[in-house]
């Protein structure tokens, strides 16, 4: 018996109206859970990538890249291997901080080499970016002085050296153009 | 050359960059586009009915030559009509419709063809760009509405993009493994002037379907065949998809396997070949069944392991391995692992399991299947399709079917309702040839037969195309038969009425202690099904019925009619021919593995379970 585990894909797909709702509406239809999502542009104007968590054992795995290369306007899926990847998220937290506790938030803040990005007399609003695990232990820190708001972003995650998983793609669409 | 156009290609598909074609390029609106790009594809049918939206393209649709538009009843049958022209043709079939509610009535046909990966392309009118997301009248989001079942939608707001996306449409519809495209096209996009191009240049950068099988996968098939003791070809839609009939048989005479076809494949094997074993699934017959769950190797082409077939899958063909082809990579491992994987289009892979098959053979290498067959007769002996005689004087709905079956022929082509009589018909007419055999199998939409015959006669004028309908199924979509009467379109129509939702009632009598809750159609509330009602056993008068709508309307009830009453129909051309079939109300199919149980429990009929052999492991 194979466990749920997180497997984080890589979607390339058309710059198109309506892709991001075909993938939502493919996911839900199938049953599929998104852990996570982001979606933005690439280096090239005609291509989006979507970096996709998803929460599955294998075999359904394989039936989430299998239809989500059904879709037309899919280019190409790449499962990024933890180990072989860089993966960060971003999150911007609003934390109740007055004289007394704002130079032990910053020092928090060092530690985890996030930045002050915003301060009132009652609240400074971090920025930090990392690992999922990072952004975890410094919201457990930050916790107890008080979370007033929480914004994360989707997980993004790019794979290790030198070799690019657009470059194909690319390619192929500027040879169908 | 594009990449994707440089891939071998299934079906018609628009040559839309055919060399040495001449290029067009002309100023004109987005509606004369639009039929302009239909008549370049090689559309000459379209099923529709114009309304607000869609209305600019049905002016220069009148004065097109090439494409001929069926004005419809309703837009379901528009929709069941371009399917069944393209099961029956295998081009594909077209169907239109305006916005809104014209739009939102062709989802029933649209999910209809993406069950059973039908070639259509549905156009639809949209409200005008600028109205879109206002809730204007007679808006729709209706490619939301079928981004679910279409294999892709697109939504035009620039007239310019016309011709490009018909030429993409139909070449998706068309290729791979096929399925629904619809269009959907804003009214100001039809009304604007712009420039039509063809040929056009596609655009698909993520749509390659591979066609070519892996040529490792096909030595290990070829392998695993001539090893396993007792296989069988399990042959799905797929095969008859690609019109690979003529390699599959080469392949089944070439191996001696035996063969079973599953509700979408009927007619891609002859019926009467020795090697054919029938039709797997719920409602398959024995030998088929059988075959399966006793095989030691499912030799799996064109097919998807659908739960009608394989019953409770944790016990179908416990012991076989698996060989699972298919142009859908989605469908491999999808419901049951397969062992060995090839993704190519059926055509291809059987050529080349033809020729890898012939090469172990020649090093030697040849299956044995003599103590299969020796099985596999036996129950094709001791277990043959049957039925139980209607009580005297009464019509037994398989003896309908069969007799107009033998009568009619295996030339002609059958459309099927969804129900008991769709398995009758399955069980008991021949098919000899592919394509002769329409019904909704994966969707399983009553009302599909009249407007899928329409469609059908529509694409194949010289060939005779019976509908082979329940009383509950006609009523849902008889009104095309107006269509046809009005469009010369002759099909004729076997109402096989029982007086119930036939298949419904024979769940409640076994597994709803006869409670008839609500499957008696001619009758009222009140009525339980067990005594005859009081009145209204001819609500409404089918006879009566079909004449009003300027078809010859036959009724037979007694077994000595049948075969003049068939023959009377048959005569009559000029009209199309309903026959009001009153039959015997009890009649069940069998045999039948009980929904949700093993293969293994399959009754020959009430009952009885065959005796299974279980020598074998």
């Amino acid at each position: 018996m194979t466990t749920m585990s997180k497997h984080t894909l890589s979607v390339l797909v058309e710059n198109k109206p309506g892709v991001l709702a075909r993938i939502a509406s493919l996911f839900s239809r199938r049953g599929f859970n998104i852990d996570s999502l982001a979606v933005g542009p690439t280096e090239h104007p005609d291509i989006s990538r979507m970096t996709i968590v998803v929460n599955v054992e294998d075999l359904p795995l394989e039936q989430v890249t299998k239809q989500l290369n059904k879709l037309v306007n899919v280019i190409k899926i790449v499962e990024l291997d933890q180990s072989q990847a860089v993966q960060r998220e971003l999150v911007l937290v609003k934390v109740r901080a007055d004289a007394e506790s704002r130079s032990q938030i910053v020092e928090i803040v060092q530690l985890f080499r996030a930045k002050t990005v915003d301060v009132s007399p009652d609240a400074v609003t971090i920025e930090a970016t990392g690992s999922s695990d990072k952004l975890e232990a410094m919201l457990r820190m930050l916790e107890p002085y008080g979370i007033k708001e929480l914004v994360q972003s989707g997980l993004v995650a790019i794979g290790r050296g030198a070799r690019s998983i657009t470059d194909r793609s690319l390619r192929a669409l500027d040879r169908s153009a | 050359m594009t990449e994707h156009a440089a891939s071998p290609r299934r079906g018609d598909t628009p040559a839309a960059h055919a060399p040495g074609q001449q290029t067009t390029v002309e100023t004109m609106t987005g509606a004369q586009s639009l039929i302009r790009s239909l008549e370049a594809v090689g559309a000459d049918t379209v099923f529709g009915i114009p309304g607000g939206a869609i209305l600019p393209a049905y002016d220069p649709l009148m004065d097109s030559t090439k494409v001929r538009h069926i004005l419809v009843r309703h837009e379901q049958g528009a929709g069941h009509a371009a399917t069944g022209y393209a099961q029956a043709t295998g081009r594909v079939g077209v169907c239109m419709a305006t916005s809104g509610p014209g739009a939102t009535n062709l989802v029933t046909p649209i999910a209809d063809a993406y069950m059973d990966s039908v070639p259509i392309v549905a156009i639809t009118g949209q409200v005008a760009s600028k109205a879109i997301g206002t809730d204007a009248f007679q808006e729709a989001d209706i490619c939301g509405i079928t981004m679910p079942i279409t294999k892709h939608n697109f939504l035009v707001t620039d007239p310019a993009e016309i011709p490009r996306v018909i030429a993409e449409a139909f070449h998706i519809a068309a290729t791979g493994r096929p399925g629904p495209v619809l269009v959907d096209v804003a009214k100001d996009a039809l009304q604007a002037t712009t420039v039509f191009r063809w040929p056009v240049e596609t655009s698909l950068p993520g749509y390659r379907p591979v066609t070519k099988p892996h040529a490792k996968q096909i030595r290990e098939a070829a392998k695993m065949l001539v090893s396993a003791k007792r296989p069988v070809l399990y042959v799905g839609g797929g095969v008859l998809k690609a019109r690979a009939s003529a390699e599959l048989r080469i392949l089944a005479e070439l191996t001696g396997a035996p063969v079973v076809t599953t509700l979408m494949a009927i007619g891609t094997f002859p019926d009467s070949h020795p090697q054919h074993l029938g039709m797997p699934g719920m409602h398959g017959s024995v030998p088929a069944v059988t075959a399966l769950q006793k095989a030691d190797l499912l030799f799996t082409l064109g097919a998807r392991f659908d739960d009608r077939v394989t019953g409770k899958l944790d016990s179908f063909a416990p012991n076989a391995k698996v060989v699972h082809a298919d142009i859908d990579p989605a469908e491999i491992g999808k419901n049951r692992p397969a062992d060995v994987p090839i993704v190519g289009d059926a055509r291809e892979v059987i050529a080349d399991l033809i020729v890898a098959v012939q090469a172990e053979y020649d090093a030697g290498h040849k299956g044995d299947y003599a103590d299969w067959w020796s099985k596999l007769d036996e129950w094709k002996r001791t277990y043959p399709l049957g039925y139980e005689p209607a009580p005297a004087g009464e019509l037994s709905p398989q003896q309908v079917i069969e007799r107009i079956g033998q009568l009619v022929g295996s030339d002609a082509i059958y459309a099927a309702g969804v129900g008991q009589h769709q398995m009758w018909a399955s069980q008991f007419i021949r098919f000899e040839k592919p394509a002769t055999w329409l019904n909704s199998g994966g969707a399983g939409t009553m009302g599909y037969a009249v407007p899928a015959a329409m469609g059908a006669k529509a694409g194949k004028p010289d060939t005779a195309v019976w509908a082979i309908d329940g009383d509950g199924c006609f009523q849902m979509t008889n009104q095309e038969l107006v269509t046809c009467a009005l469009n010369n379109i002759p099909i004729k129509v076997a109402v096989i009425n029982n007086g119930s939702l036939g298949m419904v009632r024979q769940w409640q009598t076994l597994f709803y202690n006869q409670r008839y809750s609500n499957t008696v159609l001619h009758a009222g509330p009140e009525h339980d099904g067990k005594e005859p009602p009081a009145q209204g056993t001819r609500i409404p008068d089918f006879v009566l019925l079909s004449e009003a709508m300027g078809c010859v309307g036959l009724r037979c009830e007694r077994p000595e009619d049948l075969d003049a009453v068939i023959k009377q129909a048959m005569e009559i051309n000029d009209r199309p021919v309903v026959i009001d079939f009153i039959v015997h109300q009890d009649a069940m199919v069998w045999p039948m593995v009980a929904a949700g149980t093993s293969n293994d429990e399959i009754q020959f009929a009430k009952g009885v379970r065959p005796d299974f052999g279980d020598d074998l492991d």
